[in-house]
Order: structure tokens, then C-alpha cells, then sequence
């Protein structure tokens, strides 16, 4: 009787669940953006609470982003009106994979942006959403070991090492923090922040001798470095777990210390290497894929995201600064706010060398991240020799930019054609 | 004559002292298992400035922020029901189709059954998130597409060795001569089963049930490929669990594990309580 | 009903039910390791095995697989033996052992990663203790071994308890008459642990340690959450290509990898503890 009516149950739940497909109006808005659950919660809560359709935003690792996407444009419909995700994301997809969005005629304040958005096409394909960057952030306490003479503003590489050095002996702790876990952004470190600053390039001047030294820099700032910091993803646990007092990471990833302890904590820009302060941007864009099942309330959508209001809601709940012109107001969250400051004080710098995303690797995005990875881990962790690393990774990293015919993109000098390893 | 009542009072004492190192090994053991998820409870109930402190303290301080902060997210509730049918309908459909299975293993030798019992096995063997986007592909061109019932269909497939191996293995822990002595007191085959075999396996049979249960309540990976507004609640936070902050992570880690705990409690007596028969 | 068809019968649900949601994937994603630029080619196997970390990962793999597997079929044999003398508070005791089992492995990752890490519940302890006066760093890149100590206890923890319930189950099969024979006889009680325990509960010993080895080298979330990107492991690898490389066919080259390890070493089970038809005793 009991095992009967569990049958019962099981069959009528499964009645249950093929009479469920009721038609759903919402736009689903599929992410790869404000994953932390606290963000996605501010996303659905405030940013997406005066749009003009119902929203179902749905944040997810870059695996079952991909995997989702792939399924529906594979089967010639699907369930996902919007995607969010970073350029490096989109220029992963086919071009003929998106809706073209040039009707919608809204572009960032950014000419450089509005390129990368075309991802090699005459149209965008998709349309610049947020965007963000890397910078530094200590613990106060570790600001009585500056060394002599350094501005916490313009600190060049040499400085940093001193000052971690400094902390290093004084409390007898390595405590420069360095994002090196699985999921931590440590090759953005080396593609946008070490190279620029010391050899003024990335894939021209790869194998160069001035490489060598940056890696030697690196090694020598690794020596106060937390030996954990291998675990490291979100610096901004290791800040307020005190593991460590000196960390470079993405914005956002450290929001939630400037949040929870706003007077513990500075942001302050990138160091500076002979070559410049080098320093990079991080795009996240909005984009329509052909399966989209209403283009129309997609693009509504969009639109939406994009007026100042809800530009500056995103902000608040993301980290992520606007990519149109707003006037930003003054309450906003500590950790925007030193954000905010660190990021203009790098840009406006006298030895500035921004860089550019890396594009037209198309899907070897990937790839491209792991020569970066792969030279970190044997030169740092493993102490192979600098000059044979780079020598041996070199032809790795020209055959991708063989495959892919990226050009060179800034600060590396313009090329005619694939971007050459010198 | 003294040295007989010497040793006997050794043996004693040897037994005695047996004893102690018996309940201290049963002790330690479930301390071992019970400690670490004591750390999740206190790191669950403490504040964010707690759980970022060092040294940590050994003593919960009751804050139920984190927990209240997951008592607010929207559509929390639908999510769980949805992993309660999802995990259901695994259950039951694994046991259905993996317990015969099980059965002809152990009782027949037949033609291609080492080829069989490799298919099953290979299951487990090869990589979910490698097979998701052709199913995800097929889901969506057959309209299982965000069902409770396709998620279940998949993760029956996650769950099916499991059922087929552990019955298997029980069954093949009763004798035959059991059902033969059965069949001759004039049972056909399927009562000889059902009421000679079947209450010996009960305990077995829960056994693969609450795999089931506990495999499809973890599985993330599908769930989050193959639903979109039937979402289940590890989907909707265990994915999310792993870039959250600290005491969020730890919070929802909690939330997950509750539900299971409480699953396999329930179903522990039957798990169990059946010893006695088996002992016979 | 025909006795000749009746097992096919029995196994038909199971086999079209694979079929269905494990082979007709399986074949498409397989065929993609061995497709290459043009038609079939052995490439993406060649790329898989030249890349420098597939040896370390490889090694990895098998060395916390060797490890951990021997010391959980230990740990839950002694554990069953002794459930199964107890008397009062077994059913309690049973249930906390089995607690780990609704543990998913990401939440076990971030459980052993509070203890481990240095502002962790170790170090909490031994600086309370008055053994250590500062944080130890115990996951740090300069002591793999300490890592590896911490993944294999993370997964003793993890996953012992899917060996425990289905040897419990098995002991709990075995007719108690033979016991109170070999009492009769005299026999201690490690003989007849390895007299009668042991060769009758082979069948679950089978499955238990087939299913345990299976999944141990899928092993991911507790090293990458313990080791970092300090162990790599066979299962960590097939992500990053599948994910971060967007190489599906470097993917399902590796995976197919795993797969014939697997393979071997249920073959190599299923010979060493072979299990006789209907178990006759």
C-alpha cells in the first residue's frame, strides 16, 4: 500500500511537470556577470525592477554559460532573449551568431569599445555594457612601511617590492596578495599590468630581454608573496581575513572589503615599470543571440540597461562602471567610490600606457591566457629558467596568433596582418 | 592456582581495556565525521567579521544574517520543491530500472553480460558536463527542455550504476538456494521474489534510493544547463557558492547539506532497522 | 516465461534507458576526439599528451586515487565490523557515519579549505594550543606535500561513507550462523573476520571498490579547492579544455583517457574478486 502510493505520487508528478509548460513572457537574461549571490540578487532586485519587461536574470559560470548557449543555437531555438558576458566571451561566438544591433543606436563613450563591439564585422554585435579594471588596494596598517620617499598615487614596481619587503620583515609574514587560485584573473596581471609597464608590448615583446626582466621584477616581488596566495581568487577574502595587506585584483573582486570595512582599507593605482604604468580595462557587453525567441523585447531591454538611471543601479550593484556619460552622484557605495578614485588617478597618471583587450583571438581567448598562465607557473612556482621558458612558450604563442591573424593591439606597435613574436 | 586466577583476571582486564579502545574508536570515528561539519555550522551562524577573524572562535555566536540574507532570495522556495521532485522522480525511477538489472547480474549467465555491466559502469566513467550539450541539444528539440522530469531522466542516468551495482551485489549475497527451496514449497519465480528475496534487499534497495536522492539533490552542472525557470536549489546557489563571499558560501553550503541530512535520517530506519531479518 | 530470455528482459529497461542518455551523447562527443582538421586524426591525443602538466596531472591522479582508496576500504571495514558487534545506538551511529554522503564535493571543498587555510580552524586550534605563535601556512606551493595530505583527508571524509553503506549492507547478508560455528570452533575474531567476512562479502566489496575508484579519478572540486592550481588532476584538465580553451576536442580526447583508466581498473577489480554465480556457498 505504502510502496503503491509512492508510485502514485511519482506518476502524478511527472503528469504534473508535462503539464507545466505554461508560455513564459519574460525576457531571460542569461549571464555571466554578478555571479556573487549578492549581486544577482541587487540585479533582479533594483536594476532590473523598472524594466519594461519582466526579467529573469540568470548569472552562471562561464561553463554552463557556454554549454547553454551552444545547445540552443545548436538546436535552432531556445529559451535565452538576452546575453550578458565579457568581449572576450562574445568574440569566442560566430558573428552570425548574434543579432546585428547597429539599428538600436546606442553606442558607449568609448570610440576604442564601440570597435571591439563589431568583433571584426561593419555592425556591433554586441552593445558595450560596463565595464571595469585592475587595481591595487591595501591595509591601512601596511602604510607605515612605505618605503622612504614613495606615493602610495605613483608607486613604480621597485617600490612595491620594497614596501612588501618591508611588511615582509617587520611582521615576519609575506603579505602581498596575488589572485593565483583556479579561478583568480592572474593573467590579466601578466598580459596588462607586467608587460606593458616593462617591455611596452605583449605578444611583440613576449621573449623579449626586456621580458626577462619583468619576470625577474615578478620573482622578487613572489618572494612576499603569501605562499597560499595559489588559493587566491577574490582578494578581497585574504584582505579582510588579514592574509593579506597588499593585493592586486579586479574591482569588483574587491568590493565587498571597501563595503564591510570602507576605513580599513585604500585603492590606489597599478605600479609603474620603466615602460610606463600599464593597465587594462575590462569590457562586459549585451548581446541578442539569433535564437532569442522575442528580439524585440530583448532589445526593449537593452535599451533599458543602457539610459543613465539604470546604468548607475548597475553600479551599485556590480562595481561595474557605466560606459555611456552619466553624472554620478555622491552616494555611492564605498567600494565604487575607491574604485572610482584609484581608476581615474591611473588613467590621468603622466605614465600612463593603457592597453587594450586583447581581440581577434576569436575562440583562442583561452589559449592565449594559458601561455601567460603556463610562463607564470614554470618561472615562479616551478623556478625554471626565464630565458628557456619564454623561448620554448614562444612558438606556442606565435602559432596562435598565426591561426587566428589577430593584428597587434595596443601598447604592442600595429602590425600589417597577425601580430608578430618578435 | 594462583597463576590461573592471574591470567583470568589479565583476560579480563585485556577485554576490559578492549572494550575502551572499542567506544574510544567509535567515538573518535564520528567525531571525525561530526567536527568538520561543526565548523560549518559555527562559520554558517557567525557574522562576516567573524568569519574573516583569526583565531576563530569554537563557539557559534548565533548571528543569523547569512541565513536570513538566503531566507530573502526570491524563488528560493520553488527551487527547493523543484529539487524535491527532481530527486523524487530519480529515486524511483532508478530503483524501477536498475533493480532488475541488478538481478539478472547476479542470477544468469548470459551472453554479452560483462559487455553490459561496462555500459553501466562507463556511465560513471566519462565526464556530465562533456555529455551536456548534445543532450541539452536533443532536450531542446523534444521539448524536455526545463522539465523536472528531464532534469530527472539525466540524473537517473548519474544514479542508474549505482542502483544496478549495489543490488547486484545483494543479490548475489542470497543464496539460491533460498528462491530454489521457494520454488519447491510451490512459489513461482516472482513470488519467490517478492516474498522470499525482496525483504531481504529492502535495506539495499534504500541503500541505492538515497544515492539516488543525494546524487541528484548535488548534481549542478545539468541542472543548470537543462533548467531555466524550473530551476532546483543547489543550481541556484551551489553554482553561485563558489564566488560568494566567505559567509555566504559557508551559509549556503549549510543550507545545501540540511535537507540531505534530514533525507537520510528519515530513511535510515529502513536503511537499518531491517538487520535483524537479514541477520535471521 | 522463457528462462533463456528472461535476463535480457530484466536488463532491457536499463540498457534502452542508456542508450538513450548516456551512449547516443557519448558517441557524438567521442567522435570529436578523433576529428580533426580533416577527417579522422589522432591530433587531438597528440596535443593531450605533449602538454607539460598531463604527467603531473596523470600522477596525481592515480597517486591520491592509490592513496585514498586502500585507507577508506580500511577505514570502512573496521567501521562495519564494528557497527555490526554494536548493541545499543547503532542506528545513530550509522547515521553519522553516512552523514558525508548528502555532502555535495564543492561544499566538502569549502568545509576543508576553513580548516586548512591559514586564518583556518587548524591553525585557530594550535595557536590556542600555544603550539604555533603565528599562522601556519599550510596550502602553500612550497609544501605539496601538506596539500596533498589535506585533499586526501578531504576526500577520506568525503567520500568513505558510499564504501560504508554498501559493505554494511552486504554484512548484514551473511547468514549468522556461520559466525557462532567458528565460535563454536574457537575462532578469533580476526580469523573470522578473514574466514568469513571477508570472502562473503565479496560481491560488495566488488562494487564498492569498482564505484569508489571509478570516482576517484573524477576527482576535481576538493582539490581545486584545497590544491589551487598547484595539483593539477586528469578531471581539472578536461574542464579547463572543455571551458577555458574552448577545445572540445581536446576535451574528449582526455576524457576518453580517463575513461580506458577506468576501464582497466574495473577490469582488474572484477578479476581480482571475482564473484561466483548466485553466490554458492
Amino acid at each position: 500500500m505504502n510502496r503503491h502510493s509512492k508510485y502514485m505520487a511519482a506518476v502524478s508528478g511527472i503528469a504534473m511537470m508535462c503539464s507545466a509548460a505554461v508560455a513564459q513572457a519574460d525576457v531571460l537574461f542569461w549571464s555571466t556577470q554578478a555571479r556573487p549571490v549578492e549581486e544577482a540578487q541587487a540585479m533582479r532586485e533594483t536594476v532590473m525592477a523598472d524594466a519594461p519587461e519582466t526579467v529573469d536574470y540568470q548569472a552562471n559560470e562561464d561553463g554552463p554559460w557556454l554549454t547553454r548557449i551552444r545547445a540552443e543555437l545548436q538546436a535552432g531555438s531556445g529559451a535565452i532573449g538576452l546575453l550578458g558576458a565579457l568581449h572576450g566571451n562574445f568574440s569566442a561566438m560566430e558573428a552570425d551568431q548574434l543579432v546585428d544591433l547597429g539599428d538600436l543606436g546606442i553606442t558607449s563613450n568609448s570610440e576604442t569599445f564601440n570597435t571591439l563591439s563589431k568583433l571584426g564585422t561593419d555592425t556591433p554585435q554586441y552593445i558595450p555594457w560596463m565595464q571595469a579594471s585592475y587595481i591595487m588596494a591595501a591595509n591601512k596598517e601596511s602604510l607605515q612601511y612605505l618605503p622612504e620617499g614613495a606615493d602610495i598615487d605613483a608607486l613604480t614596481y621597485d617600490q612595491l617590492i620594497a614596501w612588501t619587503a618591508n611588511v615582509h620583515e617587520a611582521t615576519g609574514q609575506a603579505k602581498f596578495g596575488f589572485p593565483a587560485g583556479p579561478k583568480g584573473l592572474k593573467h590579466r596581471f601578466f598580459e596588462g599590468y607586467l608587460y606593458p609597464s616593462y617591455t611596452n608590448g605583449v605578444v611583440r615583446t613576449y621573449a623579449s630581454d626586456k621580458a626577462v626582466t619583468a619576470w625577474e621584477k615578478f620573482r622578487e616581488l613572489w618572494e612576499h608573496t603569501n605562499p597560499a596566495s595559489t588559493n587566491f581568487s577574490f582578494m578581497q577574502e585574504q584582505l579582510l581575513s588579514g592574509d593579506a595587506w597588499i593585493v592586486f585584483d579586479h574591482t569588483s573582486r574587491l568590493a565587498q572589503a571597501f563595503n564591510e570595512r570602507p576605513d580599513d582599507f585604500v585603492a590606489f593605482p597599478a605600479p609603474a615599470g620603466p615602460e610606463g604604468r600599464g593597465f587594462m580595462p575590462v569590457l562586459a557587453g549585451l548581446a541578442i543571440p539569433e535564437t532569442a525567441p522575442d528580439k524585440d523585447a530583448a532589445k526593449a531591454l537593452i535599451s533599458y540597461m543602457m539610459t543613465p538611471e539604470t546604468q548607475i543601479a548597475t553600479l551599485r550593484a556590480t562595481s561595474f562602471f557605466p560606459v555611456i556619460d552619466v553624472d554620478l552622484p555622491d552616494d555611492l557605495p564605498p567600494a565604487v567610490q575607491a574604485a572610482g578614485d584609484a581608476v581615474a588617478k591611473m588613467s590621468s597618471a603622466h605614465d600612463a600606457n593603457p592597453g587594450l583587450l586583447p581581440s581577434g583571438l576569436g575562440n583562442q581567448g583561452g589559449e592565449f591566457d594559458r601561455i601567460f598562465n603556463d610562463t607564470f607557473e614554470r618561472i615562479v612556482l616551478a623556478r625554471q629558467d626565464i630565458r628557456m621558458v619564454l623561448d620554448d612558450q614562444k612558438p606556442r604563442l606565435a602559432a596562435i596568433m598565426d591561426e587566428t591573424g589577430a593584428p597587434c593591439w595596443a601598447p604592442d606597435a600595429p602590425s600589417e596582418g597577425a601580430c608578430p613574436v618578435e | 592456582m594462583t597463576d590461573a586466577t592471574q591470567l583470568v583476571g589479565n583476560t579480563r582486564s585485556t577485554r576490559k581495556a578492549g572494550r575502551y579502545v572499542y567506544i574510544a574508536s567509535v567515538v573518535l570515528l564520528c567525531a571525525w565525521v561530526l567536527v568538520p561539519l561543526y565548523f560549518l555550522l559555527i562559520n554558517t551562524l557567525s557574522s562576516p567579521e567573524t568569519v574573516n577573524s583569526f583565531p576563530k572562535s569554537f563557539i557559534p555566536e548565533f548571528d543569523l544574517g547569512s541565513l536570513t540574507f538566503f531566507a530573502g532570495f526570491e524563488g528560493m522556495l520553488t527551487a527547493l520543491k523543484n529539487s524535491i521532485i527532481v530527486a523524487a522522480i530519480t529515486m524511483v525511477l532508478s530503483v524501477l530500472i536498475g533493480a532488475p538489472a541488478g538481478y539478472a547480474l547476479s542470477r544468469f549467465d548470459f551472453r554479452g553480460k560483462e559487455l553490459f555491466r561496462m555500459l553501466v559502469l562507463l556511465t560513471r566513467a566519462f565526464p556530465l558536463p562533456l555529455l551536456a550539450l548534445p543532450l541539452a541539444v536533443l532536450f531542446i528539440r523534444t521539448g524536455l527542455d526545463d522539465t523536472a522530469f528531464g532534469l530527472a531522466l539525466v540524473h537517473t542516468t548519474l544514479a542508474i550504476p549505482f542502483a544496478v551495482l549495489i543490488t547486484f551485489s545483494l543479490f548475489s549475497g542470497i543464496p539460491i538456494e533460498l528462491e530454489e527451496a521457494a520454488w519447491t514449497l510451490g512459489c513461482t519465480r516472482l513470488t519467490a521474489f517478492t516474498k522470499v528475496v525482496l525483504p531481504l534487499i529492502l535495506p539495499g534497495i534504500t541503500a541505492s534510493a538515497i544515492f539516488a536522492f543525494v546524487i541528484s539533490w548535488n548534481e549542478v552542472f545539468a541542472s543548470a544547463v537543462l533548467t531555466i525557470e524550473n530551476r532546483t536549489l543547489p543550481a541556484f546557489l551551489l553554482q553561485t557558492l563558489g564566488e560568494a563571499p566567505l559567509h555566504l558560501k559557508f551559509a549556503g553550503g549549510f543550507i545545501l547539506v540540511v535537507p540531505a541530512l534530514i533525507f537520510i535520517f528519515a530513511v535510515r530506519k529502513y536503511l537499518f532497522a531491517m538487520w535483524g531479518i537479514a541477520n535471521r | 516465461m522463457n528462462a533463456r530470455l528472461l535476463p535480457y528482459m530484466l536488463i532491457l529497461p536499463v540498457t534502452l534507458f542508456l542508450g538513450v542518455f548516456f551512449l547516443y551523447p557519448f558517441v557524438l562527443v567521442a567522435q570529436q576526439a578523433f576529428s580533426g582538421s580533416d577527417g579522422f586524426s589522432m591530433a587531438n591525443f597528440r596535443d593531450v599528451f605533449s602538454y607539460w602538466k598531463f604527467p603531473i596531472s596523470l600522477k596525481n591522479t592515480l597517486l591520491l586515487a592509490a592513496i585514498v582508496v586502500p585507507v577508506q576500504l580500511a577505514l570502512s571495514l573496521l567501521m562495519a565490523t564494528m557497527v555490526s558487534k554494536m548493541k545499543k545506538g547503532r542506528d545513530l551511529v550509522l547515521y553519522v557515519w553516512t552523514i558525508p554522503l548528502g555532502i555535495s564535493d564543492l561544499a566538502a571543498g569549502i568545509i576543508w579549505l576553513a580548516i586548512f587555510e591559514q586564518s583556518g580552524f587548524l591553525n585557530s586550534m594550535m595557536s590556542g594550543l600555544g603550539v604555533i605563535d603565528q599562522p601556519v601556512n599550510f596550502l602553500s606551493y612550497q609544501h605539496p606535500g601538506v596539500i596533498f595530505l589535506a585533499i586526501a583527508l578531504a576526500e577520506i571524509w568525503r567520500a568513505t561513507a558510499i564504501m560504508l553503506v554498501i559493505i554494511v549492507a552486504g554484512i548484514g547478508l551473511i547468514p549468522k550462523e556461520y559466525y557462532e560455528a567458528a565460535e563454536v570452533f574457537g575462532a578469533s575474531p580476526w580469523k573470522r573476520f578473514t574466514k568469513i567476512t571477508l570472502p562473503m562479502l565479496r560481491p560488495s566489496l566488488q562494487t564498492a571498490l569498482i564505484l569508489r575508484v571509478v570516482l576517484a579519478f573524477e576527482v576535481f572540486a576538493v582539490v581545486a579547492a584545497l590544491g589551487g592550481t598547484l595539483m593539477p588532476v586528469l578531471m581539472g584538465e578536461i574542464y579547463a579544455y572543455q571551458f577555458d580553451l574552448l577545445n572540445s576536442n581536446a576535451a574528449a580526447a582526455l576524457a576518453l583517457v580517463v575513461l580506458a583508466l577506468s576501464i582497466a581498473f574495473t577490469v582488474i577489480i572484477l578479476r581480482v574478486l571475482r564473484v561466483p554465480k548466485g553466490a554458492s556457498i
